[in-house]
């Protein structure tokens, strides 16, 4: 077992990266992702990692350049936040299309404009539908933990598209935490040498990215959409694996003292844990309330949500950010659609909070689920709450 | 070297890695460049196409044309795409996990592709060093979207955005000069060509592969179509652009200026711009201005030539 050190989440997530053996990383700076590939640059330029560092000239770049190196078979990596991601935004769909399995970690940060640096969802929700396996890092470990796990998975012959790993800017980016490395022997061993079914190489020339024709475009997005949706599986049995080589459990979808909930919440990302804790306080007060959280994103694992829902009355849902315009918010909008033709559903309570870094106290956590109490104690429900805004 | 083409079959290498059966259109000059591109780079080469005719018409999946690996990502990102690749082969190829042995890296762009969407990730790409040759293909419009003016489009020409109204009388601008944006990145080779000038042409892509870095090749290729000129008179048009001066074939390697050509003197324009629809509107006075343009700057290249020559 690897040793605990008492480090920054980006930083251990870099080193995780590292010690992946990828082959190659293309990146463009942007906050707070910076320390990510600031960190891997130092492991190159030490000559402690051989790989290819791409220092490119933009995030659009980055992404093309992530595109080039898994095309030749390297294993790739990227890391992103809010702005950068945006105008990464036309070629993250051609990557997952292109079934190049890179690993990207983004920092999650709040969408311009006015401009801001600070954390919400805003950045991941615009690209929910970029084809790519989606998961959320709650805290440090989880990033450390998961980054090889996105490799696997996304490297796993039955899946062959890449991963994103979502985790709070700032929030989860820069804090320091205690950390449990795992050694370099069980990397290797949870993550074998990339083999690449196809590659461009000069003995077997090969075409990747042709003009698809009305004949066969249709064909190749049903092959995608299943590829993403069989990924699950996958991601399940990884998890198994990681359990086995670290001891951590991990599941597509997380319930805390959700079991015998009459009231729960879900939430993506590390407000989790500050939930926890105001779940933690009204238990303590004989309330039944708890957390369900997706942890995978996409694809999204609805029956393992149903099934953890559908004896609770009231399900709460927390968004961090906005689907302008729309009737409800991309989680809620999310979750809504997955029950609505379940005969057996809780009732949906929207919240919309943490938006552009506004904190959320536990003491909000818990007037939220008060107010959900009253509505399963008989209030009727209310519409979309916006927390905390003036 | 005219000349020289009527021996051409012997010269130029008889493999064709770039397959007959494309869908350009009859007399299309930037298919003759990518045909004479593989004959002069072989099949150790790996292709990085930007979204553009060429792409579109070599690649419309099954009837592929191309005999060597082929990646095309997006319109704006060849070179950031073949960067990558380039660093691929690298990594891949110091780790052992490939095959060693010099592999060629080009990346093919139009002048949209390149002049305008693309040239962030080109200046990237050419600051960074990659061992990259890229190609731009310049045809002075997006051909592809329907003859669209872009920064490579010449003065005056009347294209599907710069049309010839009754005020404005096409093209307002000058066309953006690549290879000098190239040479100011301290790139070790660069140079100009046509399509018209094959031999010529293959010898600089020979010279570009064998020089380690970054390299550009920025040829003039003319496109009956969005011209509106004859497909019987490109190769004359590719050549009359050259021999007027308008389009100066030359190379930039370390530090030095060579001209392709002596010209002792450069033909008229007129019959140049008479043989294209796009220049119909031209007045007398705009013809002449043109061509006092394109003496001057070809005067100033003269003069680049002498004097880095003067300097070894």
């Amino acid at each position: 077992m690897g040793k605990r050190k008492g480090i920054e989440s980006s930083i251990a997530l870099a080193d995780a990266a590292a010690m992946c053996r990828v082959d190659g990383i293309s990146a463009y700076p942007i906050t707070p992702q910076t320390h990510i590939v600031e960190h891997l640059s130092e492991w190159v330029n030490d000559g402690k990692l051989d790989a290819e560092f791409v220092p490119v000239d933009s995030e659009h770049s980055a992404m093309s350049a992530a595109c080039g190196l898994s095309s030749v078979g390297a294993r790739t990596f990227t890391a992103t936040s809010s702005q950068g991601l945006a105008l990464m935004h036309e070629i993250l769909f051609i990557a997952s299309s292109m079934r190049f399995p890179m690993v990207m970690a983004v920092a999650n940060r709040a969408l311009s404009a006015p401009i801001s640096i600070w954390n919400d969802h805003s950045d991941i929700m615009a690209e929910r539908d970029i084809g790519w396996i989606q998961l959320f890092a709650e805290n440090g470990q989880e990033c450390f933990d998961l980054t090889p796990l996105c490799f696997r998975v996304s490297e796993d012959k039955r899946v062959v598209l890449p991963s994103l790993l979502n985790f709070d800017g700032f929030i989860v980016s820069h804090m320091i935490e205690p950390i449990e490395y795992w050694d370099q022997e069980q990397f290797d061993a949870f993550l074998p040498p990339f083999e690449p079914q196809i590659r461009l190489d000069v003995k077997n020339p090969t075409t990747m990215g042709v003009v698809g024709v009305p004949e066969i475009y249709y064909e190749t997005k049903m092959v995608h959409h299943d590829a993403l949706r069989k990924a699950k599986a996958v991601v399940k049995e990884g998890f198994a694996e990681l359990e086995k080589t670290v001891g951590r459990k991990y599941e597509v979808v997380e319930k805390y003292k959700a079991d015998d909930a009459e009231v729960a919440l879900t939430i993506l990302g590390s407000l989790a844990e500050t939930a926890m804790t105001a779940v933690d306080n009204l238990r303590k007060k004989g309330h039944k309330v708890g957390l369900v959280r997706p942890r995978l994103w996409r694809p999204f694992p609805d029956e393992e949500f149903i099934e953890a829902v559908s004896n609770i009355p009231v399900l709460g849902v927390a968004d961090r950010a906005y689907t302008f315009g729309a009737a409800h918010h991309p989680v809620a909008s999310e979750v809504k659609s997955v029950l609505f033709n379940e005969e057996k559903r809780p009732k949906v309570l929207e919240f919309v909070l943490g938006i552009g870094g506004r904190d959320v106290k536990v003491e909000e956590f818990e007037e939220m689920f008060m107010k959900m109490i009253k509505v399963k104690d008989g209030a009727k429900p209310f519409g979309i709450e916006y927390v905390g805004v003036r | 070297m005219e000349y020289l083409n009527v021996y051409a079959s012997k010269l130029i290498p008889e493999r064709e890695l770039f397959a007959s059966g494309h869908k350009a259109c009859q007399g299309c000059a930037p298919a003759l460049a990518l045909r004479y591109l593989l004959k002069a780079a072989g099949p150790n080469t790996i292709v990085c196409n930007a979204t553009g005719c060429m792409e579109i018409i070599s690649s419309a999946y099954p009837d592929i044309s191309w005999g060597v690996p082929w990646i095309h990502v997006a319109f704006e990102n060849a070179a950031a795409v073949a960067s990558g690749v380039e660093a691929g082969i690298k990594a891949l190829q110091r780790k052992g996990k490939i095959s060693k042995g010099k592999v060629n890296i080009i990346a093919i762009g139009g002048d949209g592709a390149t002049f305008d969407i693309g040239m962030g990730p080109l200046s990237g790409l050419l600051e960074r060093g990659h061992d990259v040759l890229y190609l731009c293909y310049d045809n002075e419009a997006y051909m592809n979207t329907g003859i669209q003016r872009s920064s490579g489009t010449p003065k005056y020409a009347s294209t599907t955005t710069s049309p010839a109204g009754d005020v404005i009388p096409g093209q307002q601008t000058v066309k953006k000069d690549l290879a000098q944006i190239a040479i100011a990145h301290q790139v070790s080779y660069v140079a100009t060509a046509s399509t018209s000038y094959p031999v010529d042409f293959i010898e600089k892509v020979k010279k570009a592969l064998a020089t380690d870095g970054a390299k550009l090749i920025h040829i003039f290729a003319p496109c009956p179509t969005g011209w509106r000129a004859k497909p019987k008179d490109i190769i004359k048009l590719g050549r009359l652009a050259v021999q007027t001066g308008l389009f100066p074939i030359y190379e930039y390697c370390n530090g030095r200026y060579k001209m392709t050509f002596d010209l002792p003197f450069l033909k008229s324009i007129k019959y140049y711009l008479k043989i294209q629809g796009r220049y119909r509107h031209l007045t007398e006075e705009m013809i002449k201005e043109l061509d006092e343009d394109l003496k001057q700057r070809y005067r100033w290249l003269e003069t680049l030539a002498r004097e880095t020559k003067e300097a070894k």
